[in-house]
């Protein structure tokens, strides 16, 4: 191997406040180290004299033509150069408010940060968002470089007040800068080469701060993670392939699949022109593995040993940053990206918004463009995650709108129980787990038990409208949860049904059997059917076993002719319509409802909240939340 | 793991990604050194297969050497090969410039192929340290329906999450290499024993540093006869890549031009 091959590289980025400096900065940097490619200083000389402007260092990574008669970096763009000691990549990213999800892109894939503060204006707004979101993104070697020092006559005091400005501020965020340095860009000032106006400061240049920073590699030595990417077949090989995201495993090794909770031993290590097998593998490598057994695993769940597998939850707690341009809402439903899983998710609270100006925080029910919260998110089917803290990798994850990426966090579990237990059936024998759901594990996923809404009453007493807005209610609060529409149902499953006083009945029968096989399911199944006879009622109850609640919509048929939305009372008074329940063919109301709504006194508001309170109260499972 | 092996790493994921998400996808076979590391690490992400077609978007005006690696290695590598011909220059864009314009043709030329094949998903083996412009770009880049990049409005993109899901009628380029520099390539051909086409090393006192069509790319000064010679030379060189390539610097946004509107 060859000895330059196994340089070390370090990725920078350069944050900061618009106007600071970072595009001077990068330029400068390049010039002083002798890492301009050729030719590049003449073209930029020449865009300036086009441009009627002094020489300007930003137009070596501002390549967009918008970007230059703006004189402002819209993306993030990167670049390499060296010192001594070893490789960079360094990242330009932009300062502007508008462009913050190109600063996280770059920002994102940096080993440490360099963040300027502008000697003469000091600490502005996104000085202090970026460090904010550095500290989120998981950046901790960071450098501020206090510019612009020729502009307040390098004086040290001025320098003195930022940097115990800034330390006090990223103190409220548990973050501590490895340096604080003096400089000029513009003129290279304790950039490369040591300043000779500024000797009252003696710590490091900037390419000496740079030098002491360490790559981030995934770690090795913590728990293992191996997110399922894909399976293939593309020969009589079944193999399962991801990337190692931290700890190590060896062939042999038991993995424990989560959230299934499969098992199964590692047969092999697959690979393709590489030399001899390999039996062991570690974090940052994709690889590839058989198992001993043939086990259905899908892309989106995480491997790991079977003693420090991830949590399970269907709930957890995300500090965000927030990119999409509505803001984020309660109730509103995004896919939830965690390593290879995608998943819906439903923000049911949002617990506090971050000023990243003062660092105080306070409740909100929306999280706007560019803002910083924790947020509950629920999941209709359970995860595996980790702390954030703990397993950065598994820890965090991005929300998208099913096109763009709208905001990415850090899972944050405090408070929350591991939910693994609870869906595990103890049992000697773990292979049977894969072929019994018990009832509780259902629930425990969904959140709440499986149920039958059943609702009666007259037509025009309000049934439809109560069921539709309970659906859509119910679906925002994070239930499974559907209706059972009579014109829906008649088209398909009853098509061969008319309205016969024979049919009616079957009719009934077969939505009761439907209703209960959702219920068994383990979801909310309402319906809205007039459903006059009690005994059919009592059939469709008996099928449910329990899950039935019934729901009487009551109005009296003065009321409802008056309403008539469907003017199917003028229609039935015309005689067009043969026996019709409550003129001319009988209804019975029941006697013991679990529930009656009277929607002559109630409007539709809290007719629909009545009915949400008995749900939470009666359907729901006691919340892991608060 | 060393350099080399999380570059090659990244790509892999990026390869498998693609593969993952993207229902029709082509691979871009540009007979280049980056183009064959690509097809190589597409064979590691895939044991030895690559479930890609693998398109040659031909301009009918590369070197007769790459003609003949095409046809030995689309064979040997036991490729689902796929060659298409770019539409003559009087389609082009007649207010580009020269070169340009004979850089346009392969835009169009790969605009017609993914119509023509309902691609929606284009490989692309593009590196950030090749040219400014491309140094802007994301590893899943989504394009419009013509191709265009919307370079100002780019999504955001991070912890290897990617904008995969597009709506339809659009289609991503994907750009696995975009992390890797020119000596990194090298130094994996190299290590990999990857093949090349020959007119990389120096006859007479001068070699290829990059291949394109033949009447706009020119030669380099250069004694580098074998792979560590070159990777040798590219340690102490200051002269930028493409250098040797027209199309890039007739005028101060050719390239963005270019790229705008569907170039590679």
């Amino acid at each position: 191997m060859n000895a330059q091959a196994v340089r070390e590289q370090l990725r920078t980025v350069i944050v900061g406040h618009v106007d600071h400096g970072k595009s001077t900065l990068v330029g400068r940097l390049f010039h002083d180290t002798g890492s301009l490619p050729e030719g590049k200083l003449e073209a930029i000389k020449a865009m300036c004299e086009r441009r009627g402007m002094p020489f300007e260092w930003a137009f070596l990574m501002d390549s967009f033509q918008s970007e230059r008669d703006q004189g402002i970096t819209i993306d993030t763009a990167q670049i390499w150069f060296k010192t001594k000691k070893r490789d960079y990549v360094i990242i330009d990213a932009p300062g502007h408010r508008e462009f913050i999800k190109n600063m996280i892109t770059g920002a994102s894939s940096a080993d440490a940060a360099l963040l300027l503060i502008d000697a003469g204006h000091g600490i502005q707004q996104q000085s202090r968002l970026h460090g904010f979101l550095l500290n989120l993104l998981g950046i901790k070697q960071v450098a501020v470089l206090v510019n612009k020092m020729d502009l307040v006559g390098f004086d040290a005091s001025r320098f003195g007040e930022i940097r115990e400005q800034y330390i006090r501020y990223l103190d409220g965020l548990g973050v501590r800068p490895d340096y604080f340095v003096p400089l000029s860009a513009r003129d290279g000032d304790n950039l490369v080469n040591r300043s000779t106006r500024m000797g009252w400061y003696s710590g490091p240049t900037v390419t000496e701060a740079l030098d002491s920073f360490h790559p981030t590699l995934r770690p090795t030595d913590l728990p293992l993670r191996l997110p399922v990417q894909d399976v293939y077949k593309f020969d009589d090989r079944r193999i399962i392939v991801g990337r190692v995201e931290s700890g190590r495993f060896s062939v042999g090794d038991q993995l424990l699949f989560s959230p299934s909770n499969k098992t199964a031993r590692i047969a092999s290590i697959e690979s393709w022109h590489r030399p001899g097998k390999a039996v062991v593998a570690q974090a940052g490598q994709s690889v590839g593995i058989t198992l001993d057994e043939q086990l259905f695993i899908e892309r989106g769940e995480i491997a790991s040993h079977v003693q420090d597998a991830p949590r399970e939850t269907s709930v957890f707690r995300g500090r965000i940053f927030w990119l999409g341009q509505e803001p984020l809402r309660v109730g509103n439903t995004y896919q939830l990206k965690l390593l290879t899983r995608s998943s819906p998710v439903t923000v049911q609270k949002i617990e506090r918004v971050f000023d990243a100006d003062s660092l105080t925080d306070r409740p909100g029910v929306e999280v706007p463009r560019h803002g910083v919260a924790d947020v509950i998110l629920r999941s209709h089917a359970m995860l595996a995650l980790d702390e954030g803290r703990t397993l950065a990798r598994s820890g965090r994850f991005a929300l998208s709108d099913g096109h763009n990426i709208l905001a990415g966090g850090v899972v944050s579990m405090e408070g929350y129980p591991d939910q693994r237990d609870a869906l595990t059936v103890k049992s000697q024998n773990l292979r049977r787990v894969e072929h019994r759901v018990p009832e509780a594990a259902r629930s425990a996923r969904n959140g709440h038990r499986g149920g039958v809404l059943w609702f009666t009453g007259l037509s025009g007493a309000g049934k439809s409208t109560l069921a539709m807005a309970v659906e859509q209610e119910l679906f925002a609060r994070g239930y499974h949860v559907y209706v059972l529409d009579g014109d829906n149902v008649r088209h398909g499953l009853n098509a061969n049904l008319g309205f016969s006083p024979d049919d009616r009945a079957e009719n009934i029968r077969r939505i009761g059997e439907v209703a209960a096989l959702f219920a068994d399911a383990g979801m909310i199944a309402i319906t809205a059917f007039i459903s006059p006879y009690r005994s059919d009622r009592q059939r469709a109850r008996e099928a449910a076993k329990g899950a039935f609640h019934e729901i009487y919509v009551e109005a009296d048929i003065e009321t409802c002719e008056q309403r008539d939305p469907k003017g199917l009372y003028k229609k039935a008074r015309r005689g067009e319509i043969a026996e019709f329940t409550g003129l001319t063919a009988p209804y019975e109301a029941p006697d013991a409802a679990e529930l009656t709504v009277d929607t002559r006194d109630l409007d539709v508001e809290k007719s629909i909240k009545r009915i949400l309170d008995y749900v939470e109260r009666h359907i729901a499972i006691a919340s892991q939340v608060r | 793991m060393d350099h080399l092996d999380q570059l090659e790493s990244q790509s892999v994921y990026i390869l498998r990604e693609a593969f993952n998400r993207i229902d029709k996808v082509l691979l871009l076979w540009s007979l280049g050194k980056d183009s064959n590391v690509m097809v190589w690490l597409a064979r590691k992400a895939f044991f030895g297969h690559v479930p890609f077609v693998v398109g040659h978007i031909d301009t009918g005006r590369k070197f007769p050497e790459m003609y003949a690696f095409r046809d030995r290695y689309a064979k040997e590598w036991n490729l689902n090969f796929l060659k298409e011909d770019c539409p003559p220059m009087e389609e082009t864009d007649p207010t580009l410039p020269r070169a340009a314009r004979s850089a346009a043709r392969k835009t169009l030329g790969l605009r017609n192929t993914i119509a023509k094949h309902g691609f929606t998903g284009v490989i692309a083996g593009i590196r950030r340290d090749e040219e400014a412009v491309r140094a802007k770009e994301r590893y899943f880049s989504p394009r419009g329906d013509a191709g265009q990049w919307d370079f100002r409005d780019q999504p955001p993109e991070f912890w290897d999450h990617f904008n995969t899901d597009l709506p339809p009628g659009t289609h991503l380029r994907i750009h696995p290499l975009l992390h890797w520099t020119e000596v990194d390539i090298w130094r994996y051909i190299e290590r990999e024993r990857i093949p090349v086409v020959d007119l990389y090393f120096a006859r007479n006192g001068k070699r290829y540093r990059s291949l394109g069509d033949q009447d706009i790319t020119n030669p380099m000064a250069s004694n580098a006869t074998t792979i560590a010679e070159i990777i040798a030379e590219l340690e102490a060189t200051r002269a930028p890549e493409r250098a040797g390539r027209a199309m890039d610097r007739e005028t101060e946004d050719a390239f963005e031009r270019l790229r705008a509107d569907g170039y590679m």
